[in-house]
């Protein structure tokens, strides 16, 4: 489940404060967080991943109470129960597509389980990519850096799922298609898109906008 | 599948092959240059000391107290002339001398020295057969095991000397030397020479028929040993009217060792700083992948990477870079200690062979090993503090 209740951000003293509705998702839902630029849709996201503090209020994802966690232990929290899914595909680039996958398992356990090679073939031929495995990131197109990118937030079966902007660069019949593959891969997961594209406002019962609210 | 850190470590240096190479490049030539200068500095110094082995004074001819040394100790350099062999017998007998030791050359085959001398000469070094006997009769000669080498001279073989030192053209046909015996490798300077009586040296250059009074017969030098520590002292003084000297090879050695010094106290200078310029190198190599990488780093943070992870990835990175480096660098340092020992071996027959690593060295590639891994920490701290949702923000 996704909760935030009464939480607000502030970048520095001097700056505004960032003050966020209250919502809540349970466990296997999906959810849209929608918002214009500059309406902190970026921000949240990082609040939700724990990659900010926030100021005041209460976050919890899944079982984890950010607001209280330590930076080591919401390091561990991301690499075991979060996906991210970036607006822009990063990669490491001196990795290969199939290395990048496997990436997350090294930096949470350690090691690489046996069975997974052949969990991630069989990812990356659902999401129509198999065949780039090997290749470098940059020799990608953006679609299949989309996708690959897509594979690894899944590859470990995160609890919740986020994903930023992904369909923002897409025409409708890719967003439609990328929207579809992260619902099917994702389906046990809670769903958060945070977008300001349109075409996804009716795609789930639970939207929440995003305004700018500073008190 | 692996992907530990040190693989990481490894594909990121590969994806930056120029960057790496420079890097690499600058610490081996600086690592590889400190060595040699160690590796020549132990082996030349090994080798003064294995020749000079209890030969406390050099009787030879005025000239260069050095030049004497080399010639007569070293068999690199030409002698300062000729002496009488009464008077130097004479030196011999001074109560402060032990023993002495005669030589006489000025003949070669080939390049190798044709020495006159007596057994005490061969007792001196420890010098033992491999083949054949010790010279006997004049114009029987023992070979050095390298002169049989080289030469491809073997028991029975017979050869004619040629006047000089390394010249090949004034050639004795009047007398030919026959090979007795050859010696085992001794590691002294005994191995480059072809040891014969001092008469075989007389006779070479005597005409036919020619009756030479004893009492003009001259030699090269007398290797002394001191009976009493006076006598380095005393017997200079002795000689100060006559056309001979004593030089002291400990002395004269130091003395050039010392010279030497200055030039190569120089050559260390330059490689200090070229390693000091290869660790800058590693320093901003590392300062520019966090800067070109910070995307990627920041996003390792959100695949469950810790501030630690990244440290040590960098840190892995500087130590594969100083380790290869240094590694490349002890490896390019043989490479021309090869290159140089065939060249002193073509102009002196010394060999400087040996290739195992020096404890000297071995502290060398620790301190560039850790010199190597501070550059890249200090740098690398600043993952510590990286914000990676400004980051990502960024991108």
């Amino acid at each position: 489940m996704v909760s935030i209740e009464g939480v607000k951000f502030q970048y520095d003293a001097a700056g505004p404060v960032l003050s966020f509705p209250n919502f809540s998702c349970a466990q296997g839902d999906r959810m849209l967080l929608l918002g214009n630029s500059g309406a902190g849709k970026t921000t949240l996201l990082h609040l939700l991943c724990g990659l900010l503090t926030p100021t005041s209020g209460r976050l919890t994802v899944g079982s984890k109470s950010l607001h209280t966690s330590t930076d080591r232990e919401l390091d561990r929290w991301r690499g075991a129960e979060v996906g991210v899914i970036f607006q822009q595909a990063h990669f490491v680039q001196s990795l290969t597509v199939r290395e990048n996958l496997a990436l997350p398992h090294q930096l949470t356990t350690g090691r690489i389980p046996e069975d997974l090679e052949a969990k991630m073939d069989d990812m990356l031929d659902r999401l129509g990519i198999g065949h780039r495995a090997g290749a470098r990131p940059h020799e990608l197109s953006v679609g299949e850096q989309q996708r690959a990118s897509i594979a690894r937030a899944l590859l470990h079966k995160p609890k919740v799922m986020f994903a930023d902007e992904p369909t923002s660069a897409l025409d409708d019949e890719s967003a439609a298609a990328v929207m579809d593959i992260l619902d099917r891969e994702a389906a046990d997961a809670t769903l958060v898109v945070v977008t300001h594209d349109q075409r996804l406002k009716d795609r789930y019962a639970a939207c929440v906008t995003l305004n700018p609210q500073r008190p | 599948m692996t992907l530990g850190v040190t693989t990481q470590a490894l594909r990121n240096l590969q994806a930056k092959p120029l960057q790496t190479a420079l890097s690499l490049a600058l610490l081996a030539f600086g690592v590889g240059m400190v060595s040699l200068m160690l590796l020549t500095e132990k082996q030349v110094n090994d080798a003064f000391e294995r020749n000079i082995k209890d030969i406390d004074l050099v009787l030879g001819a005025k000239g260069s107290p050095l030049q004497l040394i080399l010639a007569n100790v070293y068999h690199i350099d030409a002698p300062t002339g000729n002496i009488s062999l009464e008077a130097a017998q004479k030196v011999v007998k001074h109560p402060y001398i032990a023993s002495g030791i005669p030589l006489a050359y000025g003949d070669n085959h080939e390049g190798y020295r044709i020495v006159g001398t007596d057994m005490g000469y061969v007792e001196h070094y420890g010098a033992e057969l491999a083949d054949g006997g010790w010279w006997d009769k004049t114009f029987d000669v023992t070979l050095g095991a390298k002169v049989a080498e080289a030469t491809g001279l073997t028991l029975g073989d017979t050869f004619f000397s040629a006047h000089g030192l390394t010249d090949q053209t004034d050639i004795h046909t009047n007398r030919t030397f026959t090979v007795v015996g050859v010696m085992e490798p001794s590691g002294t300077v005994v191995d480059q020479l072809i040891l014969t009586s001092i008469q075989s040296i007389w006779d070479v250059h005597a005409h036919d028929g020619e009756e030479v009074d004893p009492s003009t017969r001259e030699i090269t030098a007398m290797l002394l040993k001191k009976r009493n520590p006076l006598a380095v002292l005393t017997i200079p003084n002795k000689l100060r009217d006559t056309n001979m000297q004593v030089a002291l090879p400990a002395i004269e050695v130091n003395r050039m060792t010392q010279q030497f010094g200055l030039g190569t106290a120089a050559l260390r200078a330059i490689a200090m700083l070229i390693m000091a310029l290869s660790f800058a190198s590693i320093f901003i190599s590392v300062l520019d992948n966090i800067r070109a990488r910070r995307h990627e780093l920041a996003l390792m943070r959100t695949m469950g990477g810790t501030p630690r992870t990244l440290y040590t990835l960098l840190l892995v990175e500087g130590g594969l870079l100083s380790a290869g480096g240094t590694l490349l660098g002890l490896v390019l340092s043989r490479v021309a200690m090869v290159v140089l020992s065939a060249f002193v071996e073509q102009q002196f027959h010394y060999s400087l062979g040996a290739m195992m690593p020096l404890p000297g060295e071995l502290a060398l590639a620790a301190a560039a090993v850790a010199v190597g891994l501070v550059a890249s920490a200090i740098p690398a701290q600043r993952t510590l503090r990286l914000d990676i949702s400004k980051t990502l923000s960024e991108a």
